[in-house]
């Protein structure tokens, strides 16, 4: 059975349709990323599967399915009174556990490996770069030994050997582990070499299927416009997608 | 045990629960509410001191009354809550002052710990207990609503819930304390105590305790001080505060 069925789904809010008849499926192990342009309803779509918000159609998740959730960048004034320590305990993630954890993501640690901090727990969680939260909330995520992670652009403020590294840690523990990732991302490289499948969203469902076969120039020029398109293919890669105006 | 006791035992307890109370406000960036909330009370206290029932019933049923209709715009309008906040409090001040007498009007907006009797004793210092360690309990649950309260959500966390019980809690201590510090000055002893120790500390626990021992300690040194001056309670007691506050600045500095 699929760990994920959502079929014919639509969400609208305020009356303005958002999402319209989505159908896709997430299998155990495997990754999904869902691309699209800001605005495509990625987040929204994320939201309804974590049962956040109302929607028509079918979201069915496996019974007694545990998912693990990395929102998109939380802001956090810098002298917000909650450190380390305090966020996972608030989460109810032991700290030996958080420690592991926290390890594996390489948070509060120098290139070299070497403890950045005396005492990481004790740290405000506005003292840490935005990277470095994030992968504060992917390990708490990651805590609760979840079926499925659902990743909000995962590595969004993380810089690139980071995110690179953030890459290869998730995909080691997925295979150690054995859980699903349903990915938004901006990346088409990541896309290329870590999604099994890739979902297309610009409000409809522009492509879905293996990343070779759905991202096609013209799916991607249905999401990103022609212009964004031709730029890449000149280049000769799909590379980063920037910002076009 | 004489007066003097009685009021700066009542005034530990509320200014620690207060403060206490004041650093989850100011960690939901709140502070304004805080303030504008506590002029909810003054209808309430008034229909207290001209009905001759004890303020502190009618500025608890007042106050929660307004925080169920902020709590409830919050939800429903897509106006900023600081507008509506602004608005429906500002009015109800005006409604107080039109509908209480002058003499008790000073009482109402100011405070007058002389009118505080031995017997409310026992009944401020239950509540005030009550009302800190149920904070404490859902603590953790509201400031994950903070932080990311999509997250809190997908954890299973009923964030509305949580929410409105905090509120409920800010309600009765600010019905506690207007007795004291009165209606405008209520809202300090709220925000205070937490912004001078969010300069000094870094973990939650050390900042709320921290909150907490400075909203306590400020009101009692303010009840001594008024009561050899001859203030107001309330000026001094939020004057205390202010001062500590000022302190801690230096503290963050280094």
């Amino acid at each position: 059975m699929s760990l994920l069925i959502v079929e014919n789904l639509k969400i609208s809010i305020e009356g303005r349709e958002i999402v319209e008849n989505l159908n896709f499926q997430v299998e155990k192990n495997e990754t999904l990323a869902i691309i699209g342009p800001n605005g495509a309803g990625k987040t929204i779509l994320f939201r309804a599967l974590l049962g956040l918000l109302t929607y028509k159609g079918k979201i069915q998740w496996e019974n007694g399915v545990k998912i693990g959730y990395v929102p998109q960048k939380i802001s956090i004034e810098k002298d917000f009174p909650l450190s380390i320590g305090d966020f996972f305990d608030l989460q109810d993630i032991d700290i030996k556990n958080a420690k592991v954890l926290l390890r594996l993501m390489g948070v509060g640690m120098t290139v070299a490996g070497e403890d950045k901090y005396p005492n990481i727990f004790k740290e405000k969680i506005g003292a840490l770069s935005s990277g470095e939260f994030q992968r504060v909330l992917i390990a708490s995520a990651l805590a609760s030994n979840p079926d499925v992670l659902l990743f909000d652009e995962p590595t969004a403020g993380v810089d690139m050997g980071n995110e690179d590294n953030v890459y290869k840690v998730l995909s080691n523990l997925q295979k150690i582990k054995g859980f699903a990732v349903v990915l938004i991302s901006h990346d088409l490289n990541v896309v290329n070499k870590y999604a099994d499948k890739v979902l297309c969203l610009n409000k409809k469902q522009v492509c879905y299927g293996h990343p070779i076969h759905a991202l096609t120039t013209e799916s991607l020029q249905l999401l990103y416009g022609e212009e964004a398109v031709l730029h890449h293919h000149i280049k000769g890669q799909y590379a980063h997608k920037h910002k076009e105006k | 045990m004489s007066d003097l006791y009685i009021t700066i035992l009542i005034g530990f307890f509320v200014g620690g629960t207060a403060g206490y109370l004041g650093a989850i406000m100011v960690m939901k960036r709140m502070s304004l509410v805080g303030d504008a909330l506590s002029h909810v009370a003054l209808p309430g206290m008034a229909l207290g001191l001209v009905y001759d029932f004890n303020p502190f019933i009618g500025a608890l049923f007042f106050l929660v009354f307004g925080i169920f209709i902020i709590w409830k715009l919050e939800k429903i309008t897509k106006l900023p809550v600081e507008n509506l906040v602004g608005i429906i409090f500002t009015a109800s001040l005006a409604v107080g002052i039109l509908i209480t007498p002058e003499p008790e009007l000073i009482e109402a907006l100011f405070g007058d710990i002389s009118s505080i009797r031995s017997f409310d004793l026992p009944l401020i210092v239950i509540f005030s207990i009550v009302i800190f360690f149920f904070t404490k309990f859902i603590s953790k649950k509201v400031i994950f609503s903070v932080v990311s309260d999509d997250l809190a959500r997908s954890r299973g966390i009923n964030t509305d819930f949580y929410n409105l019980a905090y509120l409920l809690m800010v309600a009765a201590v600010v019905a506690l304390g207007v007795k004291f510090v009165g209606s405008l000055l209520m809202g300090a002893l709220v925000i205070i105590p937490a912004a001078a120790s969010k300069n000094a500390t870094k973990t939650f626990n050390q900042y709320s305790y921290g909150a907490a021992i400075i909203g306590g300690f400020s009101a009692v040194l303010g009840i001594i001080l008024s009561d050899i001056f001859a203030f107001p309670s309330g000026a001094a007691i939020v004057l205390v505060a202010v001062f500590i506050f000022v302190l801690m600045l230096k503290w963050k500095r280094n």
